[in-house]
């Protein structure tokens, strides 16, 4: 593997280690900064601005975002090698958008292959495919947003229709990634088991994935939209009960798919 | 078929009934061993030590009162009250004495006394003035490290004041041929020793004390037959008559015969468990590999249709109830060293063979279902992991895990194993380990470890380097010179300089813990040798001596250190701001240490150097007054702050020391240095012998000391204040490990845990929430096993929401049966001191994200 791609650098804002709910098994995070949608529910808001800036959290303000090499992120990433054998885990990138940098998440990928460390990107397909594979073949399992089947609705809720999003998944699908859906469960936005079981026959029917998870809507970004000085467009809306989790988790199996509450 | 037959049983609801008795009042202190003990002694002046401790022994089994509880199917008691205990004034006596009438009301472990047995202990501590193992012991101590222990250097209080246990016997062999079968082997032996023999009188008065102890046992075990048929007679309830008659006739077996059954084993390894600790004080008499010496009995029933595993589960429910049943009262101040009433009976499933393959069976698993039944401290339940442990039996550990009893421990096969190799264990030896007390790896049946042999407080020396060897406990100087004359700080001009300052006082306080232990292990062996506990102990008949006289094949001594992550943060804070950065000079940072960084010391701490201060002032005749003790209590309060600019200044420093990495970060450099540090403490140890012909051994765990012990060590440079707890075991400081369990993990076990073979000590706490469904089991067990893959030793896991604990320091009585990890020991929270409990809510909590 040449050194090539251990020095290029992309743009992260956070990396987590043991990370159990995004891929298979004991993961390291790496969420990458700027991202295509604005999802009115966001939960890293500061995720979404390409640009590096300031939030101020409990009381003292920090720089949000950091402009890294591959060489950086993948000595942190080995760090946890232990854990992944053992686990089945590995690296996941998140964001933002890990497509808006595909060359940096293209080296990432590369330098875990020859690392022989599993892949996972968190993504809402949001781009053109030509993008998506080129990364394709180094991706062990794609964890794909799918928010709503309604592209309208998608629009006013994420500010971009879900066209796209739909059409690549459909092309990645029969490209035979593996794939799983992830839906968070949005009240006023899809919070309908006719909704969610229109999701849940796509992820069934047309794309043929083995697995889809429902993420419940969770206000614990409101903070951070104070720390960034912006809005917080949800309001006081309530999170959706545990009970009413299971109900919709019911739902999506009806589709057909099996479903998981949380990833 | 499936390798295991594991099968989830309710607990039968006698289970529930026999914890409740357990825990209905306040455990009792009785008198009856120390009279029947003192009554012997009267008698056998002038005999053979040996001889004497057997016929003491003797008498103990002879005129005990013997006990049968309610709805009991394994029966022997120490005392008549449930979880009560007996005293052991051989060892020491005047602590309790002196605290007759504030150990039902002390914070940690009380235990009633009733006015009858104050009177009758009174009358007979009397006998043993002069006469006990901890006066003869300082007798034999250098005055150099009485010194040294007056200054809480390290304390071998442990073993100073109480019998040594510590110790697996080897079960299995009275489980096969009963305590008749060693008489004969006793008998054997002796005869091989003919008058003229230059050994005669050595081995003859040993051989028969064992001969002697070993019918003592059996008579013991007949009275409880005898028992038994008496209730029988007066039982109205068949089915409980028919349970009498059945325990009367076990007693009337074993443990005199070899078990025929599997019941006849469970109640033969009681007797054996139970009399040790009527023998002697020692705890941590650890049943060691249970589910494999009880296995060939309990397959042999299965096979022969003789028993059901419900049967065989509520027996072992039983037992596990049982050992809740013994109980020590200990000095209030080890009684916060040790809290939680804890005998550190360690008990261990899974592992290996002497042979080297999988020893998983049928009962390991039961073993973890009989801990899930009871909730309770003890056993200390543990498990051995190795590379070819069965998932399933991880799975099932990790269960027990997520209800956060504490429970099991895990060790790491990978690392033990070739430890003890190293330390001379013969490769099936080392295969066979179990653990004893808390973290301490031993051979059943063959060591004597002296496994808890003192606590080293790592952080005094660097004390004492500040101080040029002297004492500075506290906020002021006193003056004392206890550690060899290094350097003043502030001339020192390289880092390297300040470490061998820090080495040197190290060993040279090493020695003296050396002479202290030496000294009190020559006591036991002079005052208090063990014939019954030596006849389990391979080659002590062989040999013709006690353990105490160096009978055992495996003898080692095991003085734990703690305190690492507390130095390794100080001393690379040192090399950092010092001596590379320079952004402080030496003496900035010791005045500010010796400020204690400008905040005030807790009030008790205070009020305590105040006091020591005082007596100083009124021994060297001066005069005290009310408005000095006023003044010297203010002063002592603030540290000596006088200034809001002076305390400005020392916060300064302490934040400066914050910013610098810390270990349990992940950070090679500085767990490069954890590592070294460590070595100061382990690699001298090495080389000192005690008295039995064995070898100094490190240990790196605090058991529950890391509090107490703290509460007399002045500010640290890793910012650590004044008088609060040291870190615990080799885990990072609480709060500063802030990259998650892998990285903490990462940076423990970049220790070497090889050559600390007496143990070392890993807590983690977990929020419930990281457990929960099976990706949470899972990912568990990956991290376990992913620690125990770059050589981890053993973790812990304390799995508990901090909301609970805080839940239960204010409502103590809705959580009486919460149990939580201590050290290497469970224990019930709310019998905790305060100031322990909130170091344990104060450790790091990890959850998932």
């Amino acid at each position: 593997m040449s050194d090539g791609i251990h020095t290029v650098r992309g743009r992260i804002f956070d990396i987590q280690k043991f990370s159990v709910h995004d891929g298979p098994g004991i993961r390291t995070i790496v969420f990458l900064k700027g991202c295509v949608l604005r999802c009115r529910w966001c939960c890293n808001p500061e995720s979404q601005n390409w640009e590096i800036e300031g939030m101020i959290q409990n009381g003292v303000k920090k720089t949000v975002g950091r402009d890294i090499t591959v060489g950086e992120v993948m000595t942190k990433v080995l760090q946890d090698k232990p854990y992944y054998r053992r686990s089945g885990g590995g690296l996941t990138l998140s964001g933002g958008e890990t497509l808006c940098q595909p060359e940096f998440a293209r080296a990432l990928l590369l330098a875990c292959r020859a690392s022989g460390i599993n892949t996972a990107i968190e993504t809402t397909l949001c781009a053109d495919y030509s993008v998506i594979e080129s990364i394709a073949a180094l991706v062990d399992t794609f964890l794909v947003d799918i928010k709503h089947m309604d592209s309208e609705k998608h629009r006013q809720f994420t500010t971009q229709p879900n066209d796209r999003i739909l059409e690549n998944a459909k092309r990645l699908a029969s490209s035979g990634a593996n794939m799983v859906v992830r839906v968070p469960v949005i009240p006023t936005f899809n919070d309908t088991p006719a909704e969610l079981h229109a999701i849940a026959a796509f992820a069934h029917d047309t794309l043929k994935a083995k697995e889809m998870h429902i993420l419940p809507y969770h206000r614990l970004g409101y903070d951070k939209y104070i720390g960034l000085g912006r809005e917080y467009l949800m309001g006081d809306l309530p999170s959706p009960t545990k009970e009413a989790m299971t109900f919709f988790k019911d739902i999506c199996m009806s589709a057909g798919i099996t479903c998981h509450i949380g990833g | 078929m499936a390798k295991f037959h594991i099968i989830d049983l309710e607990r039968p609801p006698r289970i529930g009934r026999l914890i409740d008795t357990l825990f209905d009042h306040m455990p009792e202190i009785e008198s009856d061993r120390a009279v029947l003990l003192t009554e012997s002694y009267m008698q056998t002046e002038g005999e053979p030590i040996i001889t004497r401790r057997a016929k003491a022994f003797a008498n103990i089994c002879e005129k005990l009162p013997v006990t049968i509880r309610e709805e009991e199917l394994i029966v022997g008691s120490a005392t008549k009250s449930p979880r009560g205990c007996q005293v052991f004034p051989e060892y020491s006596f005047s602590w309790l004495e002196a605290e007759f009438d504030t150990v039902s009301t002390r914070a940690a472990d009380p235990f009633y006394i009733s006015e009858e047995t104050k009177s009758t202990l009174r009358s007979v501590y009397r006998y043993w003035e002069g006469k006990t193992t901890s006066e003869l012991a300082t007798s034999y101590m250098a005055k150099e490290t009485l010194l040294a222990m007056q200054h809480n250097i390290f304390t071998p209080g442990n073993y100073f004041y109480n019998g040594i246990g510590h110790l697996t016997v080897d079960y299995a062999k009275v489980l096969r041929i009963g305590y008749r079968g060693i008489i004969e082997e006793a008998e054997k032996e002796r005869s091989k020793y003919g008058f003229a023999h230059p050994e005669y009188a050595a081995r003859t008065h040993f051989l028969n004390a064992v001969i002697l102890s070993c019918n003592a046992a059996i008579t013991f075990a007949k009275r409880y037959s005898a028992l038994a048929l008496e209730k029988a007679a007066g039982c109205s309830d068949p089915k409980r008559k028919k349970e009498l008659l059945q325990i009367a006739a076990n007693c009337a077996r074993v443990p005199e015969y070899g078990a025929s059954s599997f019941y006849e084993a469970c109640q033969s390894f009681w007797f054996i468990q139970m009399l040790l600790q009527i023998e002697s004080s020692g705890h941590s008499i650890s049943p060691g590999r249970f589910d494999q010496y009880m296995y060939p009995y309990y397959r042999a029933d299965l096979e022969a249709g003789k028993i059901s595993p419900a049967f065989a589960q509520e027996l072992m429910d039983c037992i596990w109830v049982k050992l809740n049943d013994l109980n020590k009262v200990r000095d209030a101040a080890s009684a916060e060293g040790f809290a939680g009433y804890s005998l550190f009976q360690n008990l261990i499933a899974g592992g290996q063979t002497p042979d080297g393959v999988d020893a998983t069976n049928d009962l390991s698993f039961m073993c973890i279902q009989a801990t899930r039944h009871v909730l309770l401290p003890m056993p200390s339940f543990s498990v051995r992991v190795w590379n070819g442990t069965p998932h399933e039996f991880l799975l099932k550990a990790a269960e027990l895990t997520r209800t956060g009893i504490g429970l099991p421990a895990y060790y790491n096969d990978e690392v033990i194993i070739p430890a003890l190799l190293n330390r001379g264990l013969s490769m099936e030896d080392a295969r066979d380990y179990n653990i004893i007390g808390c973290v301490e790896p031993q051979k059943a049946g063959k060591t004597d470890g002296w496994h808890d042999a003192a606590f080293f407080n790592m952080c005094r020396p660097l004390e004492l380097v500040m101080n040029s060897g002297c004492d500075r406990s506290g906020t002021e100087c006193d003056g004392t010179q206890i550690g060899p004359k290094t350097p003043p700080v502030t001339s020192m001009k390289t880092f390297e300089e300040f470490f061998d300052a820090y080495k040197t006082q190290t060993e040279y306080m090493l020695t003296l813990l050396v002479n202290a232990d030496n000294s009190i292990d020559m006591a036991h062996a002079e005052r208090c040798p063990l014939p019954f506990q030596s006849c389990m102990v391979e080659d002590c008949i062989g040999r013709g001596k006690s353990l105490q006289n160096g009978g055992a094949v495996y003898n080692f001594t095991g003085p734990q250190g703690f305190g690492i992550a507390n130095m390794t943060d100080a001393l690379y804070a040192i090399k950092t701001l010092v001596f590379e950065q320079k952004v402080m000079t030496m003496a900035e940072l010791k005045e500010a240490v010796d400020h204690n960084f400008g905040e005030d010391i807790p009030d008790r701490s205070a009020q305590e150097l105040t006091a020591k201060e005082m007596r100083r002032l009124a021994d060297s005749g001066k005069a005290v007054t009310e408005s000095l003790i006023k003044d010297t209590f203010r002063r002592l309060k603030c540290a000596g702050n006088t200034s809001d600019f002076q305390r400005a200044k020392y916060r300064k420093i302490r934040e400066r020391i914050d910013s610098v990495p810390k270990y349990g970060n992940d950070i090679s450099e500085v767990d490069d240095f954890a590592r070294e540090v460590a070595y100061t403490y382990s690699r001298p140890l090495e080389k000192f012998k005690n008295p039995r012909g064995g070898q100094y051994q490190a240990g790196l765990y605090p058991v529950s000391a890391n509090v107490p012990l703290g509460a007399q060590t002045g500010a640290t440079p890793d910012g650590r204040l004044a008088f609060t707890p040291i870190a615990d075991g080799v885990s990072p400081t609480a709060g500063k490990d802030t990259n998650g369990p892998t990285a903490s993990c990462n940076s423990v076990s970049h220790l070497d845990h090889g050559i600390a073979s007496n143990g070392t000590l890993f807590n983690m706490k977990f929020h419930p929430s990281a457990l929960e469904g099976s990706t949470g089991l899972e990912s568990f067990i990956a991290l376990i096993r992913g620690f125990f893959d770059q050589k981890g030793s053993h973790v812990q896991f304390n799995v508990v929401s901090r909301e609970t604990l805080l839940d239960a320091q204010q409502h103590p009585e809705k959580y009486k049966s919460l149990v939580v990890r201590v050290a290497g020991y469970s224990a019930l929270f709310t019998t905790l001191s305060k100031p322990l409990q909130d170091d344990i809510i104060n450790r790091t909590e990890q959850a998932s994200f």
